[in-house]
């Protein structure tokens, strides 16, 4: 049955939609847009007041599954996703066995076609079990449907193993996704090295750590022209690198996080609270407005969240034993609405293109619009809803956010992937 | 409860006059460990547990004698006997330990916020006992009642740490406890042992060479180098290191007559000493450190668990 979608707010840059219209979804395509649509036994929901987006896709997640099915699974947090807003994400390839073969991405297609609650787009390892040694079988795994490569969770040391991956990868014109960390300099750095790992008693994790191997990973890029993407990126330093290989033409892109954009070093007090221990870590006021910046200029290319679901119990560790990594599924959109658009920083086109029509186009998706004929992947928020963080409320199988007890504006309420409903005013169906 | 104080884990929480009571009880229970009966009842019926998650001899040993000297019941809890060696989470090992009903956890720990974890799970009261390279207040209580009892007065002291200070929980409490006393603190250690921010912790100078600083410093705070906790290696060799940075008879000419040596122990002849200096009649208070560790731990036990309310239990 049809679906027709009255009053909404499109936005949609894309097709340079900005304004009140009706959607008509058949199927799984969008067949009609514009003002006042009518259609004969549509089942019909009325949207006034509410955003409708193209689909947003959230390009680092963590979905846990196979291997570490205790912290978060599929089915939990592609509900999450759903929950969140999301009609698609990048899963990746940190599980156990390693998303580094056809076997383990086909895996990850198939539970997620049938009990996922969003599109699962796998990444696969770019080295094989994620150890930086041996190329893996990327071949293979694009034949299965891998979309990039990562051996994300760890940066490839050397930069010969590198060159090679990408050398061997590019002719599966797949963008290579770096975690960006030298092992030797950071050690077992666990904040942010500076006033507050000193104040703490605990080692620091250098900003150079992270920035040498972006600006290393340029050079590799550049040296072997395969399309980069860096990842979680937390350093102004780090941005400046992004922002000169752009300059120059390279295909280089990067993300940035909700939290590396709006948290800093100082959350951290003799509490020692581990839902803020991510990787890379919590950074100072001048990263933060560093990124932003980015954000606004158009060097961020994309907000993802980097979704790490952990245990509870491993994440009420001793600080130094404790895992690092935050859940963000249900909180990005939120966040970018209060933090970015209500402040007038930036209105609703830039944000779909961060977290809808760029990371899709990173990928080598199939672009999502708010045309007759796209897919119909799309987006219903509430930009006007307030809530407050709620850790007993998240659909993820985890708790660890950094973000609990914050209130926020903005929520979504609905959510279909390709054509069907996975999201019903705020109930993820 | 001492003043508004249930635990004893983070030192810049205290006050200059809290503190200071803290030193004055310590000196009144000085007199208890010079008896022939080296006893008080005053924590008797009180329970103390000593979680000791890491290896400790002299640490553990001060607490249990300062207990013991109080008739506080003590348990050592440890060593290969922790149920965190059996891959028991730390919360479930407090909750485990407040089922016996006991007063007062003194937690060492490896991993630095340890006790501020076991003050959340317990209802107990925590006394930090030394946590990663955070903090180790009852050492830094103890460095400042042997400076007191030399010194007389903290003001516009001039206080040297020479050492390992980026990897040190003594530094974590010792340098903002000097600071809350009103001292002026220099660092000296090479580069590699330096913190990423010493001032965060209250350092006023940073340097590199001990021989610069050494003729204007009151008290001279050696530290050990901690072999077991450097990550990589932090200087060449224990020889280097002995010559740039040993506290020698050689370079005691560079200091002022009455300026006075301390260590947090055990010491390491031929690193960060020679065979001479720990030794020195008058400037060493290495010894005198170790016996104000008992009187301040007694201190803290009495201000944190008995005070006003001690002898009203029926």
């Amino acid at each position: 049955m049809a679906l027709l979608l009255k009053n909404a707010h499109v936005v949609d840059p894309a097709v340079e939609l900005d304004g009140i219209m009706d959607v008509l979804v058949d199927g799984d395509k969008i067949a009609a847009v514009g003002e006042g649509l009518t259609a004969e036994g549509a089942e019909v929901l009325d949207l006034t007041g509410k955003y409708l987006v193209p689909g947003l896709v959230d390009m680092h997640v963590h979905l846990r599954e196979p291997g570490y099915e205790a912290k978060g699974d599929i089915e939990s947090e592609t509900a999450a996703a759903a929950k969140g807003g999301f009609t698609g994400v990048c899963s990746m390839p940190n599980t156990d066995p390693v998303t580094d073969n056809g076997v383990v991405i086909e895996y990850v297609k198939s539970v997620a076609a049938v009990k996922g609650h969003c599109r699962v787009y796998p990444s696969g390892a770019m080295t094989k079990g994620l150890k930086g040694e041996v190329i893996s079988e990327m071949g293979n795994m694009v034949a299965h449907g891998a979309v990039a490569f990562t051996d994300d969770g760890r940066g490839v040391q050397g930069a010969g193993m590198l060159r090679r991956a990408m050398d061997y990868g590019k002719m599966f014109g797949k963008v290579f996704m770096s975690h960006c960390q030298d092992e030797d300099l950071v050690g077992e750095g666990q904040i942010n090295e500076g006033v507050v790992s000193t104040r703490l008693g605990l080692l620091g994790w250098p900003a150079e750590g992270e920035e040498i191997q972006i600006a290393r990973d340029i050079q590799i890029a550049e040296l072997t022209g395969a399309k980069l993407h860096i990842q979680h990126i937390s350093t102004a330093k780090g941005l400046e690198y992004v922002r000169a290989a752009k300059a120059k033409g390279l295909p280089v892109t990067c993300e940035a996080t909700p939290h590396h954009l709006f948290l800093t070093e100082e959350v951290f007090d003799g509490t020692y609270d581990t839902c803020h221990k991510v990787n890379p870590p919590l950074r100072t006021a001048a990263d933060t407005e560093a990124l932003i910046a980015g954000v606004l200029d158009g060097t961020v290319d994309a907000i993802v969240t980097d979704h790490a679901p952990h245990s509870d119990w491993e994440k009420s560790r001793e600080f130094e034993l404790a895992p690092f990594g935050m859940i963000g599924l249900e909180t990005s959109l939120a966040l970018v609405i209060t933090n970015l658009i209500k402040t007038g920083k930036m209105g609703y086109a830039r944000m779909v293109e961060l977290m809808s029509s760029k990371p899709r186009e990173i990928l080598g998706l199939e672009p999502v619009t708010i045309a007759e004929g796209s897919v119909a992947d799309i987006t219903v928020f509430d930009a006007d809803a307030t809530w407050t963080v709620d850790e007993n409320e998240f659909v993820s199988h985890a708790k660890n956010s950094g973000f609990k007890g914050a209130e926020l504006t903005g929520r979504a309420t609905d959510v279909f992937v390709g054509g069907k409903r996975t999201l019903a005013e705020g109930v993820v169906c | 409860m001492f003043n508004n104080h249930k635990h004893l884990i983070d030192i810049s929480e205290y006050s200059d006059s809290e503190l200071m009571t803290i030193l004055t009880t310590a000196k009144a229970f000085s007199q208890v460990n010079e008896r022939a009966i080296k006893k008080v009842p005053t924590l008797k019926g009180k329970t103390i547990v000593n979680m000791f998650n890491e290896p400790s001899t002299r640490t553990r040993s001060s607490f249990e004698l300062a207990e013991k000297r109080l008739s506080a019941d003590t348990l050592n809890f440890g060593g290969s006997s922790t149920s965190t060696v059996k891959g028991e989470s730390l919360i479930d090992t407090v909750m485990t330990l407040d089922a016996y009903k006991i007063d007062c956890i003194v937690v060492r720990d490896r991993h630095a916020g340890a006790p501020y974890i076991v003050s959340q799970a317990s209802p107990a009261v925590v006394i930090d006992a030394g946590d990663g390279k955070h903090g180790h207040p009852t050492q830094a209580l103890l460095d400042l009642y042997s400076i007191w009892e030399r010194k007389g007065s903290f003001d516009g002291l001039k206080v040297g740490v020479v050492g390992d200070i980026g990897h040190s929980r003594v530094c974590g409490s010792l340098i903002p406890a000097l600071k809350i006393m009103g001292a002026e603190v220099t660092v000296v250690a090479p580069g590699t042992l330096m913190p990423p921010a010493p001032e965060v912790l209250g350092a006023d100078h940073i340097a590199y060479n001990l021989d610069d600083v050494l003729p204007d410093l009151d008290v001279v705070y050696m530290l050990r180098i901690q072999r077991e906790r450097l990550e990589g290696a932090p200087f060449p060799s224990l020889r280097e290191y002995h010559q740039l940075f040993g506290l020698t008879k050689a370079r005691e000419r560079l200091m002022k007559p009455d300026a006075i040596i301390c260590h947090p122990g055990p010491i390491n002849r031929g690193v960060e000493f020679d065979s001479y200096m720990p030794d020195h009649p008058e400037r060493s208070v290495i010894i005198d450190q170790v016996y104000a560790g008992i009187c301040v731990r007694m201190a803290a036990l009495y201000l944190l668990l008995g005070g006003a309310d001690n002898g009203l239990a029926s």
